[in-house]
């Protein structure tokens, strides 16, 4: 009846009685994937030859870079601008230390289990706030986070406003030795940023991606083609919610305490990842990474400077909303068409087709 | 006695909310713009006026007179200068005042440190009627309320019954068409967020001679704002008092159970209205 209802045939797979076929790769995308494999076994690597530093470093960077590419998911693909998305950062890592305090569950169990959670609030939050349009979700979006910290903060069992810390039996369960924990907390970390991206890719690519970028483009005439916009915004939202608490819990595991404000803090867990997208290129799978180099390379120079360093970064964001909304990647995608996802659908024709004269525009 | 009390005290605030939100919606009104960076502003006009007191060795009130025509065509040029280009797409205005925000508040914390500050009214900061035995109404709130009950009805004046205000509301029915028939909405919509401003200022000062603030006050702001807004019901300026009087009620009474708990209460409120009357308390019937 509709495009997007239309029975199970993926979009990405064209119809044999047509002519044509969608494809998504390209030249740049096939090279963009041997050089993401190669990344990550180098990345896979670094513990044997990286020191402490550079791990830690290299930890942030994968964290900051699965936040922005979730936040870009839900604003630059689903529309939904949310300034609320610490609240799932911060009820991964709660989680996360409930689980081991009271439950005496190893915290590596307590990643699926943040997931779990974030996916189950995430249901209720989205149902209400879909009924907020616009800008309006975005600010109810905040008020459900500052409802998150207020309550965080009134209740003793989980700490009340002074937090909890990680006990040292429950951080020796990870892992005996030093080591041992740090190199499992990083490869997990490289584990969870490497997934979020993939499971980005592989939504965007379903009818749902199809979907979330019609509705990108046009929300209306997304609508009348039948894209059912509230039911794909909500897929999106708990999607990105249960990754979002999962990056929260390993997060907290990695700082060993936990208190409201630095759980549900809108500075570390939304500004910076708005700030990366936009830069970046928001609506772009690329931006977040783009947009997460610029950030740290710029903190390395700044990082004495926290309030000017924002300045500059708010600054920067509001040039390159006025000038290039698509962000430095987007520059360099219409310039010359790169990309290094393997996204973009084409047309093609159907080498082996047998029908003598396909018809454009009766096919899919 | 002891809840009347409470009673009226939430009313009385709840008119400074509404405050907050009048100008908040009185642009989202003209322009479909929501300024994320409102109470961040509201917090630069209470700065302000903390400046020009110390300047001129006046009073908060009667700094009004300098902060109110300042504050208003900072307004006039950010519109003129900035936001008059984002404007057209969902995501721009959203992620400029964002960026805004963001911007004000580190740059307040260059300039004013993080130490909390307050704006001193003076004895009649104090003052109140006794009403009975164990009841009094402070001077000053029930002043502040009267302003933001004639503020909220001059706004309505104005948008209904004048020339600006039917401009306001030609180009909030159709920006091309308002075009055509001579309106600069470039203009009308500085006008409109002067206009704002101008309601900012008064509100900032109000808030600041009641409660202490510091750079990142402003979100808090905006929240209340907000609220105050979706509880009456969008596009009635009579709606969003009656909201913000319903945020102020829930934030008393949930400051008597508890200390910790008034903005808890109001944040609840809120969600309770978008559960039960997603549309508002009292929404205009025509849209």
């Amino acid at each position: 009846m509709t495009a997007i209802d239309q029975g199970s045939a993926p979009v990405g797979e064209a119809k044999p009685r047509s002519g044509f076929q969608v494809t998504h790769t390209s030249l740049s995308s096939r090279l963009g994937l041997i050089f993401w494999a190669g990344l990550v076994v180098v990345l896979i690597a670094v513990p044997y030859w990286g020191d402490r530093q550079t791990m830690r470093l290299l930890t942030e960077i994968y964290s900051f870079l699965a936040l922005a590419s979730l936040w870009n998911l839900l604003a630059g693909y689903a529309g939904l601008v949310s300034v609320g998305q610490q609240a799932f950062v911060g009820l991964g890592g709660y989680t996360l230390y409930l689980l081991a305090l009271w439950g005496g569950f190893n915290p590596i169990l307590g990643l699926p289990l943040a997931g779990l959670i974030g996916f189950v609030v995430s249901i209720p939050i989205i149902f209400l706030l879909l009924r907020l349009r616009g800008a309006y979700f975005t600010i109810g979006s905040w008020v459900v986070a500052e409802l998150f910290l207020q309550i965080f903060q009134l209740v003793p069992a989980v700490g009340g406003g002074s937090g909890i810390s990680l006990p040292a039996a429950v951080v020796k369960s990870i892992a005996a030795s030093r080591d041992g924990r740090e190199f499992l907390i990083y490869w997990i970390f490289l584990a969870l940023v490497v997934a979020v991206l993939a499971v980005i890719v592989l939504l965007l690519r379903t009818r749902y991606g199809l979907a979330l970028t019609a509705i990108r483009d046009n929300e209306m005439a997304a609508k009348s083609n039948g894209i059912d916009v509230n039911r794909t915004r909500t897929i999106v939202f708990v999607v990105a919610a249960a990754a979002t608490s999962m990056v929260g819990s390993m997060i907290f595991l990695q700082k060993l305490s936990i208190t409201p404000f630095s759980a549900f803090s809108f500075n570390d867990w939304t500004v910076n990842m708005i700030f990366i997208t936009v830069i970046g290129g928001i609506g772009h799978v690329e931006g977040p990474i783009i947009g997460t180099i610029i950030y740290f390379v710029l903190r390395e120079y700044l990082a004495d400077y926290a309030s000017t360093y924002l300045i500059i970064l708010g600054l920067v964001a509001i040039v390159i909303m006025l000038r290039a909304p698509k962000g430095i990647w987007g520059l360099v995608a219409d310039r010359y068409g790169w990309q290094l996802f393997p996204l973009a659908r084409r047309l093609k024709r159907r080498e082996s087709s047998p029908t003598a004269s396909p018809q454009p525009g009766t096919g899919h | 006695m002891d809840l009347l009390n409470i009673i009226v005290q939430g009313i009385l605030l709840g008119g400074l909310y509404a405050l907050f939100a009048a100008g908040l919606s009185l642009i989202f009104g003209v322009m479909k713009l929501v300024n994320v960076a409102h109470g961040d502003l509201i917090v630069v006009a209470a700065y302000f006026a903390y400046f020009v007191m110390q300047l001129l060795g006046i009073g908060p009130f009667t700094s009004l007179i300098v902060v109110v025509p300042v504050i208003a065509l900072v307004g006039y040029i950010l519109q003129r200068g900035l936001l008059n280009f984002t404007l057209g797409d969902d995501l721009p205005p959203l992620l400029v005042t964002i960026s805004l925000s963001i911007i004000i508040q580190n740059v307040l914390l260059l300039l004013f440190t993080h130490d909390s500050r307050k704006l001193y009214g003076g004895a009649i900061e104090m003052a109140s009627w006794r009403v009975t035995q164990d009841m009094a109404i402070g001077v000053l709130p029930v002043i502040q309320f009267v302003i933001a009950v004639l503020i909220i009805g001059g706004l309505q004046l104005l948008f209904y019954r004048s020339a600006v205000g039917r401009a306001f509301r030609a180009t909030s029915d159709d920006r091309e068409i308002a075009q055509l028939m001579g309106i600069d909405n470039n203009h009308i919509f500085a006008i409109a967020m002067a206009l704002s401003l101008a309601v900012v200022a008064v509100a900032g000062v109000f808030i600041a001679v009641r409660t202490t603030f510091n750079p990142f006050y402003g979100p808090q702001l905006l929240i209340f704002g907000f609220e105050a807004i979706i509880i009456g019901g969008l596009g009635s300026l009579w709606g969003t008092l009656a909201g913000g009087i319903v945020l102020g009620l829930a934030q008393a009474i949930g400051g008597h159970i508890n200390v910790g708990l008034p903005f808890t209460a109001g944040h609840l409120a809120f969600l309770a209205v978008l559960i039960i009357r997603p549309e508002g308390l009292f929404p205009k019937a025509v849209q």
